[in-house]
């Protein structure tokens, strides 16, 4: 009896700190093993160049051996930019059509299907739009666009240049379209966490619903769509296959919506195989852990806000 | 006036409501369009060629895509070898150890934030770790890689399946005088099976269709390999590489390996979805029968 115990006992004793060691390798461990590798193999490349100076220069030549990212980092900053202000006001539509508006049967077919939507692997986004969408936005969409746009004076600019398909303005609309799931999903929790008294009292008030949508559950739940927009945020800016096929890959800082540019992400899909100097593969290593850096703030930033709001109103 | 007010509010809540039907169905146009192009140009190239043949010379029209199928399993399967026991340790530990301490708390939402890390840094840590040391591109990093995008998606499943089960089983366990590990292992592991299975059906979704990390890890290959050590081909990089080509032979292989790959992967989602359903609502019946 008393060794079965001792057994069992010991059984307790190692289960508990074998979970335990591989909980801590999953929190702890293993993101900072990917902070510190990626800040070791790029040593070279922060000694050369500085932070300031590869931050800011917009010369990236790799004969040369000149590396400055700025053309990358505007890039990934603008196509972001442009796909979350497209996919936002789309998302919240989706959220208010869910949750307010659709019959029962309608709400789980549509939700399920717009979750199918990040089933989707990037790489056939990229696909599409490469091989599909981008015939479509040169041929059709883009020229639109200048007739309108074009002779107005400052918009204008945006859409000057010649229509290729393959530019800043296909890149985000295919972004915004990878991210709708993501921001649509938790803007439509933060909806029905929304306590129906709530809405029942501005109902009683003789409130229309969208008046109800607008004046009570939006602000509501203003810092849950603010989560799910930074959610996204670190979504986008990690996107790589897509925007690979997309973007055109030429390093420049893009001035115009038809221009073609480069992003972090695609500058490291597609020179990482080719770099052949330690002081190129270094800047690569370098661009990564930026990355590594903005994604991992943005993403605490939205967790911080998503859990604010859990505690709000959970009680 | 007052009427003229009262009519302006209504048509405002029409209109309004309108938008954010056109919304969804913004979003429903996209998936088919998407959906649609890879069922037109997929499905009519799907044929035994695609399956039983290695790759073609350039330009030629022969040859199918059997190394990539076999080398993305092969990638796929090792990389949940690797990836699901780990999540599951560290998903139970949250779950059953560290509920009340903030340390791990802490750990378990860090957790959380490395699913959402970007695909492509684990390629380039898997580099320097395990192609750098080889001096060559190998299938087994590019499985590590993949295996280090499920961990933190199996824990976190994991850990909220583990949330679902009641309390009030594990506090029957301790009452006949049950251990710890005792009650995980034939309580809360037991109950929450299928919603574990949902976890690694997810996991297995989402690195399937992973091409960032594989694209300077296992490299591409066109030839049928089976050594861990030397470049193998995955689905994901060959179609990657076979639509930047131009080729019309390999668009056509490039769309009928997509409709393969992207159908597998819904296939997946729909069970996962499915399971979790059930899982849910079983729950929720039981917490009502006890309520009564």
């Amino acid at each position: 009896m008393n060794s079965l115990t001792e057994k069992n006992f010991l059984i307790e004793k190692f289960t508990k700190y074998f979970l335990g060691f591989w909980a801590i390798f999953t929190g702890f461990i293993f993101p900072f093993t990917i902070f510190f590798i990626l800040l070791y193999e790029s040593r070279l490349a922060i000694k050369h160049f500085g932070i300031v100076h590869f931050l800011t220069s917009t010369d990236w030549d790799p004969v040369k051996e000149s590396f400055g990212a700025l053309p990358m980092i505007a890039g990934t900053l603008i196509s972001t930019f442009i796909a979350i202000l497209i996919s936002a006001p789309v998302s919240i539509g989706i959220a208010i059509f869910v949750t307010e508006i659709a019959p029962r049967w309608l709400k789980g077919i549509v939700v399920s299907a717009i979750e199918l939507l990040a089933a989707i692997p990037s790489i056939i986004y990229g696909m599409w739009g490469f091989l599909i969408l981008a015939g479509v936005m040169r041929n059709k969409v883009e020229p639109f666009l200048q007739k309108i746009f074009g002779p107005i004076p400052i918009i204008g600019k945006f859409f000057a240049g010649t229509p290729t398909g393959v530019d800043v303005l296909t890149t985000s609309l295919v972004l915004s379209i990878m991210i709708i799931p993501f921001m649509a999903s938790v803007v439509k929790d933060a909806f029905n966490l929304v306590p129906g008294v709530m809405k029942e009292s501005a109902y009683g008030l003789g409130a229309t619903k969208w008046e109800v949508i607008k004046d009570v559950v939006i602000p509501y739940t203003a810092s849950g769509i603010a989560g799910g927009l930074i959610l996204s945020t670190g979504r986008a800016l990690g996107e790589t296959m897509a925007v690979t096929f997309l973007a055109g890959n030429v390093p420049q800082v893009p001035t115009s919506l038809l221009q073609p540019f480069t992003t972090i992400t695609v500058a490291l899909a597609n020179q990482f195989t080719e770099a052949d100097t330690p002081l190129y593969l270094s800047s690569l290593f370098y661009l990564s852990l930026f990355l590594f850096a903005i994604s991992f703030i943005i993403l605490i930033i939205a967790k911080l806000m998503v859990l604010r709001i859990e505690k709000k109103w959970k009680k | 006036m007052e009427k003229i007010t009262l009519l302006k509010r209504k048509i405002i809540n029409k209109v309004m409501l309108f938008i954010s039907f056109l919304a969804a169905v913004y979003g429903l146009f996209w998936l088919f369009w998407i959906l649609g192009t890879l069922f037109v140009n997929g499905f009519k190239y799907i044929n035994l060629t695609l399956f039983t043949q290695d790759s073609g010379p350039p330009g030629l029209n022969i040859g199918g895509l059997r190394q990539a199928f076999v080398g993305h399993f092969i990638i796929t399967v090792l990389a949940t070898i690797i990836g699901v026991p780990i999540g599951l340790f560290a998903g139970i530990y949250y779950a059953e150890y560290g509920k009340n301490s903030r340390f791990f708390q802490a750990l378990r939402h860090t957790t959380d934030i490395m699913v959402s890390i970007p695909s492509i840094i684990m390629g380039a840590v898997m580099y320097a770790l395990l192609v750098v040391p080889l001096n060559h591109f190998n299938a087994l990093a590019g499985s590590i890689a993949l295996a280090m995008l499920m961990i933190p998606v199996i824990s976190v499943t994991t850990y909220e399946m583990l949330n679902l089960v009641p309390y009030t089983l594990r506090e029957a366990a301790y009452a006949i005088g049950a251990y710890k590990w005792q009650m995980i292992k034939d309580i809360v592991l037991r109950s929450a099976k299928v919603g574990i299975l949902t976890g690694v059906i997810l996991g297995v979704a989402r690195i399937s269709g992973e091409t960032a990390p594989l694209l300077f890890t296992s490299f591409n290959n066109h030839y049928l390999s089976f050594d861990l050590l030397k470049p193998m081909a995955s689905l994901t990089v060959t179609i990657f590489d076979y639509a930047m080509s131009p080729y019309k032979y390999w668009h056509n292989q490039a769309w009928a390996a997509s409709f393969c790959l992207t159908f597998f992967i819904l296939f997946l989602f729909l069970i996962a979805k499915l399971l979790l359903h059930q899982k849910i609502q079983f729950f929720v019946k039981k917490s009502k029968k006890e309520e009564k």
